[in-house]
């Protein structure tokens, strides 16, 4: 992109060099066993990854979330599985403790989750609440210097293998009295419940996090009691427009090994690149990728630019990102394995298991579904978006 | 035509819906975890009379058509794609026996039709795929005998297979059209023998082996038709084939469809079931609405081979549109059911990645456009 400094590309260039030297040579198995790359975030954490958009003062590289994007992008050419992951430690966890928590919180939880000791993820999804995410149930009961937790949440990212999550519950009566707590592993009345069994983006965990009587100090509540609904719905923005970046990172491997494949192979006498139908696939994908990336990083900017666009707006732009981009990605996977044939279903090229991962995006941070709505609220106002 | 089943099409689509059911369901999900394929579920379907449909009772069959095949191989689908691509491949054996075969080859039929034995057929090469002309595999004569060399890719159970129908290049290198023979080939003759298995994204259950020949000696009594017709006799089979595997695209897409309804009536979000919101009942109403006109496509094809009328751009239409229809209706199931329909609790993943092989296989959906559209321009 234009507004990319060279700051950025330094970046972009060593995280291009990591995913090639430590998640390329493991991905293929983790995706097969369903495991994790656990040593993997020492390793980012070495490189400044995991506070990527954290001050430098807490520790963070203090850097924006059209770095985050950059990064999430070029590993997620590589492993969108570890990429996810990273991306709920990163974002979901580690940025949300160094936007709203307080000194002392922050030096508790900070240092092992950027150094990579520590992995972290985020609780909001219940059963029962997922697109409708203010329909939650789990409830925080204070008692004394505690709150009791009661309840489940679902399908979290680094569920099964985390150390520190950023949880969302019910403090009080009304729809928007929901409060923040850090739950810690270990914590009495906490255990993680079932492991899910995935389509794809396998080597990243996903599972449930159970609270029966669940003990939480008061000073893990992160924010006031009853205030965590804005903060909650801001990090919905950036955690778009970086997971955006995973659709981009996914589909722009997908082009590259299909058109590399349609110059190679021949049939009928000449390269398979020669056939229009062949040109009209490749050339869509690359129109559409490029769209996206202009319309991700344009996001990313506007999220970083504070002031210009309302908070809507802004909120309306990560939506637009994540719509386009993830509907892109499994576009341009499946287009990719049908240009591959028979290899192309087949686990000896990347391209069936990145449209597995791709197809994630489109139902993770937000079902395209949510986004669409979010967009025409914005556009439409709540008046008659919502008569 | 019309739109009724006919009552052998009701009681041959119960009998299938009940057997997959009954028979594979409890078994698919931990069967395409572990890549298991049951040769005696194809026994039991066998003697309910449903491997043979389409070959003639004097060989053993049911002596029915591809109208009924394909509503046998729907319902299979809907459950396990990997078993109903199973029963199509072991049929297309039968079917090439009964049409290209001698009388002592039409003896095979039988065991095939019983389902007490499976048929395989092998076309595929690494460097050779859509362009089927430019296979390498050669036959070479040698008195009475043929010496076969080479090595076949993406043959669908060649390893539990008693016979393999094999194309082997017995004319020059450049000659793509009459340049191929078909060969009965026997599981366990020397220097056959079984090179790896395909890791895939789905059908798991559905071995894909790749074959290896090397010095396969065999009497030149396994020649089905005459040297030369074998790039004919594959035409012919993939022609009846795309039928069968536009019908399986139905199955998948049926069942996807009635756990995405299901799931849209009792998910309820924002306090209503996610039904009531445009956004899902307007995808539903899409992906019924192709299902129902993928389905005629193929009832139409299926209908033209049973009146030996010309079906091959038809059938090639019917494959295009029902695969592509499976793989855009599997797609929407799994976003209606969002973060459950990415996980393995409900079966809308699977059939996702199962749909994807159904736009490859039996020439790919780019083969399939090529022969639509040469047609066109062939009789315009």
């Amino acid at each position: 992109m234009w507004f990319f400094s060279d700051e950025h590309r330094m970046l972009q260039e060593t995280v291009r060099q990591f995913a090639q030297s430590v998640l390329a040579p493991r991905i293929e198995q983790l995706d097969d066993e369903e495991s994790f790359h656990r040593e993997a975030f020492p390793k980012m954490g070495a490189l400044g990854l995991l506070g990527i958009t954290v001050a430098e003062e807490d520790g963070g590289a203090g850097l924006d979330a059209v770095s985050a994007t950059l990064a999430m992008e070029e590993m997620a050419a590589v492993d969108a599985s570890t990429t996810l992951s990273y991306l709920a430690h990163s974002i979901l966890c580690v940025n949300q403790i160094a936007r709203n928590g307080i000194a002392e919180q922050k030096a508790r939880w900070l240092p092992k989750l950027i150094s990579g000791e520590h992995v972290g993820g985020m609780g909001m999804s219940e059963p029962e609440a997922g697109s409708d995410a203010l329909g939650m149930k789990t409830r925080a009961t204070r008692q004394g210097e505690s709150y009791e937790l009661n309840g489940t949440k679902t399908w979290i990212t680094n569920g099964p293998v985390g150390e520190v999550f950023y949880c969302y519950a019910r403090t009080g009566s009304a729809k928007r009295e929901i409060s923040t707590f850090v739950v810690e592993k270990g914590m009495p009345g906490f255990s993680t419940g079932k492991k899910f069994k995935k389509m794809g983006m396998r080597a990243s965990p996903t599972g449930e996090l159970v609270f029966d009587h669940c003990q939480v100090p008061v000073a893990n509540r992160v924010g006031d009691e009853n205030s965590s609904v804005q903060a909650m719905m801001r990090n919905l923005d950036i955690e778009r427009i970086t997971i955006a970046g995973i659709s981009l990172g996914i589909a722009r491997n997908c082009i590259e090994v299909s058109t590399r494949y349609a110059q190679e192979r021949k049939q009928f006498g000449k390269p398979i690149g020669a056939f229009q139908q062949i040109q009209e696939r490749l050339s869509e994908a690359s129109a559409w990728y490029e769209a996206c990336r202009a319309l991700t990083y344009n996001s990313a900017k506007a999220f970083d630019l504070t002031g210009g666009l309302s908070s809507r707006e802004v909120s309306a732009w990560a939506a637009r990102a994540k719509l386009q981009s993830a509907q892109m990605a499994t576009q341009v996977g499946l287009d990719a394995i049908q240009i591959l044939g028979g290899y192309g279903y087949t686990r000896e090229f990347p391209v069936e298991r990145q449209m597995r991962d791709a197809k994630l995006i489109e139902i993770g941070a937000g079902t395209n579904e949510i986004l669409r709505t979010i967009i025409a609220r914005q556009m439409l106002g709540n008046d008659v978006a919502q008569a | 035509m019309d739109f009724q089943p006919t009552e052998m099409q009701t009681e041959l689509s119960g009998l299938a819906r009940r057997f997959a059911r009954e028979k594979i369901q409890p078994v698919v999900e931990q069967d395409e975890h572990d890549e298991r394929f049951r040769p005696e579920l194809i026994a039991e379907l066998g003697q309910l009379g449903l491997t043979g449909i389409p070959v003639a009772e004097a060989h053993g069959g049911a002596g029915l058509g591809y109208q009924d095949y394909i509503t046998v191989l729907e319902e299979l689908a809907s459950v396990s794609v990997s078993y109903a691509i199973s029963v199509a491949v072991t049929g297309l054996a039968q079917v090439i026996l009964e049409k290209f075969g001698n009388e002592a080859q039409k003896q095979r039929i039988a065991r095939l039709a019983a389902g007490q034995a499976i048929g395989a057929f092998s076309l595929s090469e690494a460097g050779s795929g859509s362009d089927a002309g430019s296979l390498r595999t050669t036959a070479r004569r040698d008195g009475d005998h043929y010496v076969i060399n080479g090595t076949k890719l993406w043959t669908t159970q060649a390893d539990s297979a008693e016979v393999i129908m094999l194309m082997a290049r017995t004319g020059a290198a450049d000659d793509r059209t009459r340049g191929v023979s078909t060969f009965l080939l026997e599981q366990g003759t020397p220097g056959l023998r079984l090179g790896k298995r395909e890791k895939k994204m789905g059908c798991h259950i559905s071995h894909t082996m790749e074959l290896v020949l090397e010095n396969v000696r065999v009497p030149a009594s396994c020649l089905v038709g005459r040297e030369g017709d074998g790039f004919k006799i594959a035409m012919t089979a993939l022609d009846s084939g795309r039928i069968t595997i536009a019908a399986s695209a139905l199955g998948i897409a049926r069942s996807s469809i009635e756990v995405a309804t299901g799931h849209a009536r009792q998910r309820e979000q924002f306090g209503k079931p996610i039904g009531e919101y445009q956004g899902v009942s307007f995808l539903l109403a899409d992906m019924a609405t192709r299902y129902d006109a993928a389905k005629l496509l193929v009832q139409r094809a299926a209908f033209l081979k049973d009146q030996g009328l010309p079906f091959s751009t038809e059938a090639a239409m019917a494959k295009l549109f029902a695969t592509d229809m499976a793989m855009q209706v599997t797609t929407d199931a799994v976003q209606i059911l969002g973060g459950s329909g990415y996980t393995q609790d409900f079966p809308v993943e699977r059939f996702m990645r199962e749909a994807k092989v159904l736009q490859i296989v039996e020439g790919t959906n780019q083969i399939q456009r090529m022969v639509i559209g040469r047609s066109l321009l062939k009789t315009h």
